[in-house]
Order: C-alpha cells, then sequence, then structure tokens
C-alpha cells in the first residue's frame, strides 16, 4: 500500500511552490484580473522554463518526460495560488488530447510548442447555456471548413489552437484540430465571474480544421480526455481549499471580538472544522484520482468523477466559509477572498457542472466498476 | 502510487489468509454476515463464548493483539501487519468487538501506566479474551465535560492503604459481560476539577458494584450504568500518582477515538443496491436524477472515508505516523450513516417504517436509523470533534473555561439555580 507521492514528487511541488510565491502568490492573480491581460505572459513563461507545463508531455515532443503524478503536484500548487495562466486548457486538455487522440504529425506540429509556452490550446465544447451534450454540438465542418460557434471557451481569448468538437460531414461529433490565428475565427471575450482565467465565444465561418483522432469518435475522446484533465483540475480545486482554509483559520487567529479571538468560538471552531472535513475527504479522494490517472487503471471514470465532484465542493464550501469568517472585510475588493470564490465557483463549472459530474459517477458506479468503487 | 504489498506483506497477508481460512469459525458465516448495526447476529450460540472460543484460539496460535510486546500476550507485530490481519479477518472480525474498550483502550492504559508485575498479570488474559475489560468514565452529570465527574474515592480509614469508591458511571459499554473495569475518580475536590482525579482498575465482581443495563432509545441495552457502594480497592490497583489522574485518561482517550473513527463504513454499498432494487416512478430509484444526486453525495464521503484510511495505512507502511487527518473519520461516519438511514427509508416509501429481519433489506436501514445517533455522541460527540479538530489540528484557541482555576467543591452544578441567583 503506497497511496503517498514519491519523495521527488513532494521536492517537485515545493521546487513550484517557492517559484510561484517568489512571483508573488495570490498577487498575480489580482493583478491580472484588476488588468486587461487575459493572462500572467511572464508567469506562463517561467512556469515553461521551470519544466512544468511539458512536466508529462515526452521528451519526443519537448516535454520533460515525467509522469501524471508530477503533474498532479504542480497542479495542486497553481490552484493554492489561484495563478492566472490558461493551464488546465492548454496542458491538462489540448495537450492531452493530442496526447491520446493525436497523429505523430499533429503531436510533432503542436506539443513542443504548448509544453514550451509558445502556444496555447484551449477546448471548445460548450454551445451555449444547460448541460452539454452531443446532441447539442451544433457546429460542423464541411469540406476541411468549420462553422459554428462555440461559447464559453476558457482561455479562448488567448489561445493559438483549438480542439474543437464538431459535426462531421456525415453528422457524427467528431475532434479537429483549429488554428485559431488562422482565418475564418472571430474571437470576442465575455465577462467573467473569473476573469484571470479568459472566457471567449468563437465564431468560426470557414476556418481550416484538420480531424483529430477517428471520425464520429470524437464524444468518446473527449470524455476519456476530460477524465483525465477532471483529475488535475481536481488538484488545483485541492490547493486552493486548502488555502482558503489557512486565510480563514489565520484570520480567526488574528481577528479579536467581544474579548477574544473569534477562533475561540465555537460557531466559528466548528465551521472551521468543518472546513478541514470538506478539504481532507477532497485530498483522499483526489489521491485516488491520482493513483488511476498515473495506472491507467480501469477505475479511472469512477476516480476522476469522484475526484471532480469531492474536489469542486470542498473548494466552494472553503471559499465561501472564509468569506463569512472574514466578516465583513472579506467582501472588500482589497482582501483577497473573492478571488478564491471566484475561482472556486468557476472552476466548479470547468469541465461540465458539479451536477453533471453526480450523475457521471453513480452511472459509472452502477456499470461494471461497482465492485471495485464500493 | 499502488495498493500493493511489499513483499514482506505480502508474505505475512499469505500466512494470515491460510491460517484464517483453516481455523476461522465459518459455521458462523452466514449469521455474521446477515448482522445489522448495533446486532452481531449470532442467534445458534451464546455470541459472548462465540466471541471468546475466537479470540482465544486466534491468541493460542499467536494472533491475538498483534501490536502488543509478546510478554503481555501480543504478538510483537508493526502497526502494518495488524492492519493486514485486519483486512484478512474480515467478516469474523465483528467477533472482536466484545474485546474492543479492553484491547483498545484499557490495554494501552495499563500498559502504559502500571508497574511490570501488573501489567504481566493482568495483560494476557485481556489479549486473549478470558478477561473482558470496560471503561468507566462517563457520569450522568459530565460527558463532554468529562472532567467534571462526580464519583468520589477516599483512602479506608482502616489504615489499609485501599480505596472507598462511591458513586455512579453511566454510558458502560459492555459492563454486564466485563471482568474488569478501569475506573476514573475525584480523590481531591478541594482543587480544579482537572487535578483532583485519580485512575484505578478493579474487579467488575467486587462487593458494592451493581451493573444495570440502560434500555436504549433503539430497543437494545448494550451499555449500563454502574453504581458504587462503598467499593473497596486496593492502592496496588492505582494507575498513575494521586492527582494524576485526568492524565492518565488522555491515554486512554487518544487510543478511544483512533478504534473507534478507523475503518468506517457509512453502508453506501447498501444503499446503493437499495437504489437498484426499490423504484420511483415505476423506474429504478438509481435512473431518478434526485436520487442520483443524493447518491453522489454520499458516494464520496464513502469513497474519501475509504481512501483517508488507506493514507494512513500508507504511513504505517512506510513506519511513519498517521497525520491528523485520520481525526475526521468518526466525525463524518456517524453524521453521514444517519443521513443515510433517513435516505434510504425514504427511498422505501410507507414501507420504510417496517423494522423487521425478515423485512424489506432485512431492516438494515432502521437498525441504522436507530443506533447512528449514538454513534454521534460515543467516544466523543460530534461537537467535541470539531473542536478537536479545531483546536489540535488548525491550532485555534481552546474555549473560556469559567472552572479552570475553581475547586471542584465550588462549581455551580445547576444551570437553573445560577440563572435564578443572577435575576
Amino acid at each position: 500500500m503506497n497511496l503517498d507521492f514519491s519523495d521527488e514528487q513532494k521536492a517537485l511541488k515545493d521546487q513550484v511552490r517557492r517559484f510561484l510565491e517568489d512571483r508573488g502568490g495570490v498577487a498575480q492573480m489580482r493583478a491580472v484580473l484588476t488588468s486587461d491581460a487575459s493572462y500572467d505572459k511572464d508567469l506562463y513563461k517561467g512556469l515553461a522554463e521551470l519544466g512544468v507545463l511539458g512536466a508529462a508531455i515526452p521528451e519526443e515532443f519537448g516535454g520533460v518526460g515525467l509522469s501524471h503524478l508530477d503533474l498532479c503536484v504542480v497542479a495542486e500548487e497553481l490552484g493554492r495560488v489561484i495563478a492566472p495562466v490558461p493551464v488546465a486548457s492548454s496542458i491538462y486538455l489540448a495537450a492531452e488530447f493530442l496526447l491520446q487522440a493525436g497523429s505523430q504529425a499533429q503531436k510533432e506540429a503542436w506539443l513542443p510548442k504548448l509544453a514550451a509556452g509558445e502556444a496555447i490550446g484551449a477546448f471548445a465544447l460548450n454551445e451555449g447555456e444547460g448541460r452539454m451534450g452531443p446532441e447539442k454540438i451544433k457546429a460542423s465542418v464541411s469540406g476541411g471548413k468549420l462553422t459554428g460557434t462555440k461559447s464559453p471557451v476558457a482561455d479562448g481569448d488567448c489561445a493559438d489552437v483549438a480542439i474543437v468538437a464538431a459535426k462531421s460531414d456525415s453528422g457524427a461529433v467528431s475532434l479537429y484540430v483549429v488554428d485559431l490565428n488562422g482565418p475564418g475565427v472571430e474571437r470576442r471575450t465575455l465577462g467573467s465571474i473569473d476573469p484571470s482565467r479568459g472566457q471567449a465565444v468563437l465564431t468560426f465561418s470557414g476556418a481550416p480544421a484538420e480531424l483529430l483522432g477517428g471520425e464520429g469518435d470524437g464524444w468518446h475522446i473527449a470524455t476519456q480526455v476530460m477524465d483525465r484533465a477532471a483529475i488535475l483540475m481536481a488538484y488545483e480545486q485541492l490547493g486552493g481549499a486548502d488555502r482558503a482554509l489557512e486565510m480563514a483559520r489565520d484570520y480567526a487567529l488574528e481577528r479579536m471580538a467581544f474579548g477574544r479571538p473569534i477562533g475561540s468560538f465555537q460557531a466559528i471552531k466548528h465551521m472551521l472544522a468543518d472546513m478541514y472535513v470538506s478539504a481532507t475527504l477532497a485530498r483522499s479522494n483526489c489521491y485516488y484520482g491520482a493513483w488511476a490517472l498515473a495506472s491507467g487503471a480501469s477505475e479511472l471514470p469512477v476516480a476522476a468523477a469522484t475526484a471532480r465532484v469531492s474536489a469542486s465542493q470542498a473548494f466552494q464550501h472553503c471559499a465561501k466559509n472564509n468569506i463569512q469568517v472574514h466578516g465583513g472585510m472579506g467582501f472588500t475588493f482589497e482582501y483577497d477572498c473573492h478571488l478564491f470564490y471566484r475561482r472556486a465557483n468557476a472552476l466548479a463549472l470547468a469541465l461540465g457542472s458539479v451536477s453533471t459530474w453526480e450523475d457521471m459517477l453513480v452511472d459509472r458506479m452502477t456499470t461494471g466498476n461497482v465492485a471495485a468503487a464500493a | 502510487m499502488d495498493f500493493e504489498d511489499t513483499p514482506q506483506e505480502a508474505a505475512f497477508r499469505a500466512e494470515v489468509r491460510s491460517w484464517i481460512d483453516a481455523n476461522a469459525p465459518k459455521h458462523l458465516e452466514d449469521q455474521l454476515k446477515r448482522a445489522n448495526f448495533g446486532d452481531m447476529g449470532i442467534t445458534s450460540e451464546d455470541p459472548i463464548q462465540a466471541c471468546k472460543a475466537w479470540q482465544k484460539k486466534k491468541a493460542e496460535a499467536g494472533w491475538a493483539c498483534l501490536h502488543w510486546p509478546k510478554e503481555y500476550g501480543g504478538g510483537n507485530r508493526t502497526p502494518m501487519e495488524r492492519v493486514i490481519w485486519n483486512q484478512e479477518e474480515g467478516i469474523f472480525r465483528a467477533l472482536g468487538g466484545l474485546f474492543t474498550i479492553g484491547q483498545g483502550m484499557c490495554g494501552p492504559t495499563v500498559m502504559a501506566w502500571a508497574d511490570e508485575e501488573t501489567r504481566r498479570r493482568m495483560l494476557p488474559p485481556l489479549a486473549s479474551g478470558e478477561e473482558v475489560w470496560c471503561q468507566l468514565f462517563s457520569e450522568p452529570a459530565s460527558g463532554s465535560d468529562l472532567a467534571g465527574l462526580r464519583t468520589r474515592a477516599v483512602k479506608a480509614e482502616d489504615g489499609s492503604g485501599d480505596w472507598i469508591v462511591n458513586g455512579q458511571k453511566i454510558w458502560t459499554s459492555g459492563a454486564q459481560n466485563s471482568d474488569w473495569g478501569l475506573l476514573i475518580a475525584r480523590t481531591d475536590p478541594d482543587v480544579p476539577k482537572h487535578k483532583g482525579l485519580t485512575m484505578f482498575f478493579l474487579s467488575m465482581k467486587s462487593p458494592g458494584v451493581e451493573v444495570r443495563p440502560i434500555k436504549q432509545a433503539n430497543g437494545q441495552s448494550s451499555f449500563n450504568e454502574v453504581y458504587f457502594t462503598d467499593v473497596r480497592i486496593p492502592d496496588s490497583q492505582r494507575l498513575g500518582a494521586v492527582g494524576q489522574g485526568w492524565e492518565v485518561s488522555l491515554t486512554t482517550l487518544m487510543n478511544e477515538r483512533l478504534s473507534i473513527g478507523a475503518g468506517m463504513s457509512t453502508g453506501f454499498p447498501q444503499l446503493l443496491s437499495l437504489c437498484m432494487d426499490v423504484e420511483v416512478d415505476g423506474k429504478p430509484a438509481v435512473q431518478d436524477s434526485n436520487v442520483r444526486s443524493k447518491l453522489a453525495q454520499f458516494a464520496v464521503r464513502e469513497m474519501g472515508l475509504k481512501y483517508t484510511g488507506m493514507r494512513a495505512i500508507t504511513a504505517l507502511s512506510k513506519g511513519e505516523t498517521p497525520g491528523p487527518e485520520n481525526s475526521i473519520g468518526k466525525l463524518v461516519a456517524g453524521a453521514t450513516m444517519q443521513d443515510l438511514a433517513m435516505f434510504a427509508l425514504d427511498l422505501q416509501g410507507q414501507s420504510g417504517v417496517i423494522w423487521e429481519k425478515d423485512g424489506p433489506h432485512d431492516g438494515r436501514f432502521q437498525a441504522i436509523l436507530m443506533r447512528s445517533p449514538a454513534t454521534r455522541i460515543e467516544g466523543g460527540s460530534d461537537e467535541i470533534l470539531r473542536n478537536i479538530i479545531g483546536e489540535r489540528v488548525l491550532g485555534l484557541p481552546g474555549d473560556i473555561r469559567v472552572d479552570k482555576d475553581v475547586a471542584f467543591k465550588d462549581i455551580p452544578t445547576s444551570g437553573r439555580k445560577k440563572a435564578a441567583a443572577a435575576a
């Protein structure tokens, strides 16, 4: 039994934490939030130079060739400082799509650039409000040209390449690689609850599109890749939950009311204890997810949904109660509480809402994986 | 990361598995499988004797109290080997319930605080199940505030050095089956409450000890009241110094919380199978979106507890001490199983009211519903556990304790009286 990270992975985690703190920690997120920048370019470049972006990309495609466990510890640290960089879109999603389903030529064309931070990738799936399913996809490709509208697309405002889900000539949902700097692409940045990770609407009118994976395999591949991304994103959420809990704890120790630190009142103490419980359950479920991700276990779909639901809720729980513990100060723009609250609620929707993942979890537990999971 | 044994662990597991396979009381297996929360389910023979027989067999082969030293009746094994044993013992582990308090809490306290002669006399029969122990801590007026206890121990006036005990304990699990009890009593009411306590052990057969089973809210009687009337205890049965009882009790309580929280399931697998059996709107409940959302919530709690346990086992396997994350175990399990039972009954519809062993789903959710309130109280209530997490894990300040520096005899005993005086 070894449900833990290796000493090397823990050392990488420390290294990434120091790097991010040296750069200002959460202040980087605030800077992007209050500027017109769509992300922190310097930070992103620094992460590329550190080898973090290419951690799980093989060396032959310009990566470092470590494992997805290494990427998990990186994700947790990015989550702790709610880093304003498009790592999730570019690395957990676009690069994973290429690794899982790309041709040799597609991998060679894009992976080295993604690993070096020279290009940013995004995943364009959504087409408007409501739960996303294959039947909702209207975008289509005919004769290698993509037409349709995708909204919202996370990091679509800054991405250079997108993996787009669209119907093929025969009407089957398929995936396409689209150069967003090429012809037939228009984009508009959307207002968002978390502008430090930009959202955009992408309008395609005859943009050149290259099939990724088999025609008609689009939904299947997307499901597999989103499972993998869900585990990495759960680590970001876990990092954010832990940090929000620490902020609340620190404030409860320092803030006095009625002649006592507020953390000595059971109303506050017990609220913090419950936050710790959420974060701890999420961490244990994330470890399960990391194991499944790294080992390619058949339980991966169950583990991904478990980690995803658990970590989404933990981050939302810790972020909202962090504001509550801070009282009125927690609702000021000046304090960092709202930064975590924004990110917690945005991440809870990325890759599909919590209720969608709850549904998937039950589906997966009741079809074949039940013995292993329960 | 993996869930595999090390080669040594695998070898130990194989050895354990083959011994259990050859020696376990398999004739009890079907009954144990139908056990419900709070009910071991054995009716074909005396369940106490069944527990003792299995424990004796284990002890003779060196499998009792695996992590204890051999000279005290243990197996001198590592904590990790104990975990493997527990996993392999499986359904037969329920037969160890009779000894959980003795071996999990009283034994470690005796080991930490008694002299060598006492340890060699008291611990081996505790390990082998020949002698059963109970823990005489809680009182009618002191539960969470244990240090407010009132059972008195005073020195006998005959110069023998013996102690004479008078008072009452309550919520004593298994007192009716016990040979020995670990007793905390007040020896000095003139000092603040934590300072005037002393720990003893005594024979439950001592004259003046009376055990009265409590009829519980769920109809069972596993807890008891224990009355002491001029009970004489030799001074040689004192653990720790006079006035050191609180410190001694912390050894017991730390072990209690670890034991109760360890490896708890919330009943989720049973709930999932219920959801495939019962219908909502003419379809299996598991297809209903409201049901699915609730199921997912229970699933992540069950799995979160399971993998928290595996993180602890990982630490043991590496020879490290498990981290503070284990303090969430009973807090999560108790509340979750209560919510889960209410949800299960809701799905059963009006039949949810039926509680029969041969009724719908063996009455198992009804048994959980009716027993789980106790889980949220015993061994540290939810509120005490939140205090512990807040103070010991998160480092928050302790609660204000207005009686901390007051002599015990001067502490108010009724809120009503105080309020009347204030008015």
